[in-house]
């Protein structure tokens, strides 16, 4: 099997790699698009910021590349952000893969830190990419934005308010968490995106 | 469920884990990876390796302790000690490590936060501040692993570094570290009030109704603690349940 990790200016794609490895897979690391086509399986990575990221995707074409891929795609984090219709982080559209509308937390709780970094739940998991995960697992989140709750949602997490940290439709699922920073769960949820 | 992390700390020297460990089922107690894989196997929610490491020669063997850790462990981690250049932070990220953390150097020029985390991301620049309280009542500033006194109080430059950038804070206050006594309840609590990032408090530790007080009346958000981990005085999974039976919310 093929599995390739979509190279753009995004940060982490290393830790991803590594998490790939420990579970006994390899990924190549590439922006070219015959080899991102003839992949069997498509992860999008990212940690950065949403304009800049969209910016670089679109000066290589691979906007649209990513848009009309038809084997699984995971987006990771920024890489699932950027596969929403829009995001409030610098104004920017994006893939519009997903319905959903990226905003930013928003608390006068001085208690509420933004970004989220730490561990929370995930909860009403659907479709086998949560296949063996119990509900209320834990995973680890980095992120000031999120996705709003919708019709794609297939995770549900709750920090100043619910919000989807997963997406599906089609052959695109996203994760809003780091499955390669999420210990035990992350590492079963890339072997379940990899067994999709 | 939104947790409070537990972070064990482990002090690097030319690529060995010093201050000694307690483990038995260690083949090596000075390898950090096997140590930092402990933990994180004990349920550990990030982990924080500081290069005490003093010449730039022996610092090219942090990268490649770096890239060892980051294929072995399956949590977060931070790296930190002497980072004082784009460069070092690029070398340190690409080599896996999910933080960096910086003091004395972003202290001596505070632009050095703008330009980290415009580069790289708040989300992995960590401001390490060493913190004492002096006879005049105030917490102020200390350099060079707390061997040099500022006169800038701590609120302050905590302050400035936010708005620099940094993406959360790691407060040690010296007057507490290594007593065993408790954390610093109050510094903890007034950054962790006044401040929109998280405050991870360090010194003091000594058993399980210190992390439930820094985590309850010192308003942290995470805390972090070395020797009595490696001393196996509490174990991480003993420190959760307490904690957990508390009603602190924590990663099982």
């Amino acid at each position: 099997m093929k599995t390739v990790i979509v190279k753009y200016n995004a940060g982490n794609i290393q830790s991803v790699v590594y998490a790939l490895e420990r579970i006994g897979a390899t990924a190549l690391v590439t922006d070219d698009a015959v080899e991102i086509k003839s992949a069997d399986k498509v992860i999008f990575p990212g940690v950065g910021e949403a304009s800049s990221a969209m910016q670089y995707l679109k000066e290589r074409g691979l906007d649209v590349l990513i848009k009309n891929l038809t084997q699984p795609v995971l987006g990771i984090c920024l890489g699932m952000q950027l596969m929403c219709a829009h995001s409030d982080e610098n104004d920017t559209v994006c893939l519009g893969i997903f319905e959903a509308q990226v905003k930013q937390f928003n608390t006068n709780d001085a208690a509420i830190k933004v970004p989220q970094i730490g561990w929370n739940t995930i909860t009403d998991l659907k479709t086998p990419l949560f296949k063996d995960i119990a509900e209320n697992s834990f995973a680890y989140f980095v992120h000031g934005y999120f996705a709003a709750l919708g019709k794609h949602t297939i995770a549900t997490t709750n920090y100043v308010e619910d919000y989807s940290s997963a997406l599906h439709k089609d052959n695109f699922y996203g994760v809003q968490f780091h499955p390669e920073k999420s210990a035990l769960i992350g590492e079963q949820i890339l072997q379940n995106f990899l067994s999709l | 469920m939104f947790t409070k992390r537990i972070i064990p700390c482990l002090d690097i020297k030319d690529g060995r884990t010093v201050k000694g460990v307690n483990f038995e089922q260690l083949r090596d107690a000075g390898d950090p990876i096997e140590l930092g894989a402990l933990y994180a196997q004990a349920g550990a929610d990030e982990l924080v390796f500081l290069d005490i490491t003093a010449t730039i020669e022996k610092r090219k063997t942090l990268s490649a302790l770096v890239n060892k850790i980051a294929h072995r462990i399956n949590i977060p981690f931070t790296v930190g000690g002497g980072i004082k250049t784009e460069e070092d932070v690029s070398v340190l990220l690409q080599n896996g490590a999910d933080k960096i953390s910086i003091n004395t150097a972003a202290f001596l020029a505070p632009s050095l936060i703008n330009r980290f985390a415009k580069n790289f991301g708040s989300q992995c620049i960590v401001l390490a501040i060493d913190t004492k309280l002096e006879a005049d009542g105030n917490w102020y500033v200390y350099l060079n692993g707390g061997r040099e006194k500022t006169n800038t109080l701590t609120t302050h430059w905590a302050k400035q570094a936010v708005d620099l950038g940094v993406g959360e804070i790691l407060l040690t206050s010296m007057n507490h570290d290594g007593t065993k006594q408790g954390f610093a309840l109050d510094i903890t609590s007034i950054l962790s009030s006044t401040l929109p990032v998280p405050i991870i408090a360090s010194g003091g530790g000594g058993n399980s109704e210190h992390f439930y007080d820094v985590f309850t009346k010192g308003m942290a958000d995470a805390a972090l603690a070395a020797s009595i981990f490696h001393y196996k005085e509490l174990t991480i999974p003993d420190l959760k349940n307490y904690l957990h039976q508390k009603g602190i919310p924590i990663r099982s």
